[in-house]
């Protein structure tokens, strides 16, 4: 079992982001589209790393409803970038469920509605080439 | 041989915690030419300075070593303690073994190793120290502001009623600076004009003090004492001593399309004008960009209608140049440009504006008369936005990254008389954090929250987007209640970081003063000499230095003229005897030297030299010791090795590396 502690490492590794660098203003949160349907808001990412409590921020909504709009990380007046927090977060949860990675060209068949936007944009980002 | 006294401060524990003093004296004490070493707790007390005169008297020293502090905290102390008890005080080598060693380290060995080593340094140094003697320039007694707002001015006044000239430069047309365009003033609510007018009008009457408007700094040079400027009088094409400021060239001058700068472009202005009513001095300016006259060739209606015939179309810029002992710094700021924040919408509305214009805005003198009303269609507003750090506290390149200070409390007072004078406008405020320390501050911003009923959300607006209805949609977080907040507001007031004005890099470098990575004035020292450039001479006064509002500038404008006045005061300085010279048989006048100095100290003459029985003409650099700043530039840049300087020879330095490496 990994402690919170090392998944805050982890997530802070993956996303490249300093959490410390957060003034807690909500611009983030101010107009995020997806605020209504996160259980956990943007500017909460950042303390969620900082208190080490990664499950919670694993188990949330937000991680599926998160858009990659990008919105947050362009406009942080600090320059902390939260949405690669969830994105990291997500990345984590993934690895976790072990190697499920698919080819290519099983995604098209794959695509349904229900998939998170966001998934495919992150993917997408990853994996372009 | 010097006889050589060492003293090693422990410094209380700052560096007896990290170095072995008593180790360090032990050793020292086996050292060519040292015949005293001891330690003791606080070198710098009256005690630690006795035991160095004991010690000249006692073993007839010829050289001290002190081992403690940086040397720009004591040098000049124990140097002092030296000469007290007969010794020449250049005869005293400081080295540094708490910033450069203890404070750096934390192993006691080896700390105490590099303490050994820079103490061997300094005694390489001070074996071959010759005593040197300061010489003496003259003060000229008149002082040069530079600047003519709020700080400007109140320097200017302090330093004439000490009985001092004083020249101030101001580049607009009149001074008063960005407090002549303030409306009322935190924390009192007093009206600004009404209180900077008697000082602006203070200023121009009083006998010591002269003002050129219009006018900017174009090159200094000299030092402290002894500055030479040049002044460019830009042409008014109005003759100042005609002129009666009766207005009509004004009234019926035909082209008025110019933006006003004073109302910061809300408004426009004829080409001939003077910024604001109480513009002083009195006199217009003709902005021959938009003068039909310059332009066109005709119109001349100015001319015609001006009963003093004061209008001059003639008139060329003027160089004035005067001598100044001192001069002080009091370029002031502007607000950011905010070209970056298209999420605000400041260039796509005209009902996103700036709190300075909402100042004007607010004035009866401004662009509507003092009616609070969107520029778009003239409507009053029903709802009202502020936007709090607007390019302020930003770790990105868009802003600055330091808080602007003055602006929570502007905007409170703005929420405020906004409330006060149209109690139906909603006021809503989103801030980070409210920052009111200072004397009755937060007790003002309070008011507003609860007598006055403005509404403040700690929350930041992340986005204004103009709507076809023609209003503004303010999205934004509410931080404590956990929720997004959309909604309607007629008018959105961003409050804009400050930056030192761009002209101050310009005034930096002619003045050889540092500023620092925002631009703002560098202080000599954070704490201690606040109101001083690093530049002797160079003092410091208003929001060049950093942000401050007016209480705070008036303060500062205060020291800063104190610090001029005991400049002023002193009938000579001591110069700095450490200065250039050239060795006149290895110098082949190539000029290098010269071209580095920052101070125009080398010149050439052509001399006849005896080169081993050879008599011939050479030219050879000359070192004017009055201007030589002992900086050491050419020494280095001297491809013949012919620049050394007195105290720091280049065989001096190369003893401190050979003592270093052994
Ligand atoms: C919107 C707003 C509201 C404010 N409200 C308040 C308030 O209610 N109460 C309060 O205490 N403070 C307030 N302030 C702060 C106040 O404006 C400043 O503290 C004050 O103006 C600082 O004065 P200064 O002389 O240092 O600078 P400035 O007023 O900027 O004066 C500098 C002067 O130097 C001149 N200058 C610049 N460069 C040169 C050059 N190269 N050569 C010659 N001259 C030059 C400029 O033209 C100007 O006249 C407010 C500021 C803003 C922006
Ligand atoms: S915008 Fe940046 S600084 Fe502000 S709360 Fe969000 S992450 Fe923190
Ligand atoms: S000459 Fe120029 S300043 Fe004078 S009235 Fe004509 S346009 Fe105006
Ligand atoms: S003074 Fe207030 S509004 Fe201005 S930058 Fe600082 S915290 Fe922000
Ligand atoms: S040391 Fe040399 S370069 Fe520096 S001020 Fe003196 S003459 Fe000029």
């Amino acid at each position: 079992m990994i402690t919170g502690k090392k998944q805050a490492e982890l997530i802070k590794e993956i996303s490249g982001v300093n959490p410390l660098k957060c003034m807690k203003c909500g611009k983030c949160s101010a107009t995020c589209p997806s605020y209504n349907e996160m259980d956990i808001k943007p500017h909460q990412f950042v303390s969620y790393v900082l208190n080490e409590d990664i499950e919670a921020l694993m188990q949330s909504e937000s991680l599926w409803k998160c858009l990659s709009c990008f919105a947050c990380v362009e406009r942080c007046p600090r320059d902390v970038k939260p949405g690669k927090l969830i994105d990291a977060a997500r990345q984590l949860l993934i690895r976790q469920r072990g190697q499920e990675y698919l080819s290519p060209d099983e995604v098209p068949e794959l695509l349904d509605p229900e998939i998170p936007q966001q998934l495919l944009v992150s993917a997408f980002r990853r994996y372009r080439r | 041989m010097q006889r050589i006294g060492v003293f090693v401060c422990h410094c209380g524990s700052n560096i007896a915690a990290t170095v072995d003093v008593e180790k360090v004296v032990e050793i020292i004490r086996q050292e060519p030419g040292v015949v005293h070493a001891e330690d003791y707790q606080y070198m710098c007390s009256e005690v630690g300075q006795a035991k160095i005169a004991d010690a000249i008297h006692e073993k007839g020293l010829t050289g001290i070593v002190v081992c403690s502090c940086s040397p720009r905290m004591h040098e000049t102390t124990f140097r002092k303690a030296a000469e007290r008890a007969g010794l020449n005080p250049y005869m005293v080598e400081i080295a540094n073994i708490r910033e450069h060693c203890s404070w750096i380290h934390k192993d006691v060995e080896e700390a105490t190793k590099k303490a050994v080593i820079l103490a061997r340094a300094a005694i390489a140094k001070v074996n071959l120290n010759a005593p040197l003697k300061p010489g003496e320039s003259r003060v000229t007694k008149r002082a040069l502001i530079i600047g003519g707002g709020i700080a400007g001015i109140q320097t200017a006044l302090d330093i004439a009623d000490a009985g001092y000239e004083v020249d101030i430069v101001e580049k607009t047309p009149s001074i008063g600076g960005r407090m002549s365009q303030l409306d009322k003033t935190f924390p009192t609510l007093d009206c600004s004009a009404c209180i900077l007018t008697p000082k602006m009008v203070e200023a121009s009457a009083h006998e010591k003090i002269t003002i050129y408007t219009y006018s900017e700094v174009e090159k200094v040079t000299g030092f402290v004492g002894d500055f030479t400027v040049d002044i460019r009088k830009k042409a008014r094409s109005v003759d100042m001593d005609k002129c009666t400021g009766c207005g009509v060239c004004q009234e019926k001058c035909p082209s008025k399309k110019a933006p006003s700068e004073f109302n910061r472009g809300l408004s426009n202005r004829s080409a001939i004008y003077t910024p604001f009513a109480q513009a002083i001095p009195n006199v217009p300016v003709i902005d021959r960009e938009h003068c039909l006259k310059f332009q066109k060739g005709k119109c001349g209606v100015c001319a015609k209608v001006c009963q003093a015939g004061a209008i001059d179309y003639e008139q060329k810029d003027e160089i004035v140049t005067e001598k100044y002992g001192a001069i002080v710094v009091a370029t002031g700021f502007d607000v950011i440009k905010l070209d970056n924040y298209d999420e605000y919408a400041y260039s796509q509305s005209k009902d996103v504006i700036t709190s300075l214009e909402l100042e004007r805005i607010m004035n009866a003198a401004g662009p509507t008369k003092g009616h609070l009303e969107r520029l778009s269609d003239g409507k009053a507003p029903r709802e009202m936005v502020f936007i709090q750090c607007v390019g302020s506290r930003c770790a990105d390149d868009r802003g600055k990254s330091y808080c602007s200070k003055i602006c929570c409390m502007y905007t409170a007072k703005h929420a405020m008389l906004i409330r006060d004078k149209y109690p139906d406008v909603n006021v809503t405020v989103f801030y980070i954090d409210v920052r009111t320390p200072g004397k009755n501050f937060d007790e003002f911003y309070r008011r507003a929250v609860e007598d006055f009923g403005v509404n403040y959300i700690k929350g930041q607006v992340g986005k204004v987007a103009p709507q076809p209805n023609g209003r503004l949609l303010v999205q934004a977080s509410d931080l404590l209640d956990n929720r997004q907040i959309k909604m309607e507001a007629d008018m959105v007031v961003l409050a804009a970081a400050i930056e030192p004005n761009p002209d101050v890099r310009k005034i930096a470098t002619m003045l050889t003063a540092s500023i620092d990575t925002n631009n703002f004035l560098t202080e000599a020292h954070a704490k201690l000499r606040p109101v001083e450039s690093p530049t002797a001479g160079v003092f410091l006064s208003g929001v060049c230095q950093g942000p401050k509002d007016i209480p705070e500038t008036v303060a500062q404008a205060g020291a800063a003229a104190v610090k001029a006045i005991g400049l002023l005061a002193k009938d000579k300085l001591l110069t700095n005897p450490c200065t250039a010279h050239s060795d006149e048989l290895l110098c082949n006048g190539c000029s290098t030297c010269a071209n580095v100095c920052p101070y125009g100290a080398i010149t050439y003459e052509v001399r006849q030299v005896n080169d081993h029985g050879i008599r011939e003409d050479r030219r050879l650099a000359v070192v004017n010791e009055a201007l030589c700043q002992g900086c050491g530039a050419c020494t280095v840049a001297c491809p013949s090795g012919a620049m050394d300087l007195k105290g720091f020879s280049n065989r001096q330095i190369l003893a401190e590396v050979d003592a270093i490496c052994q």
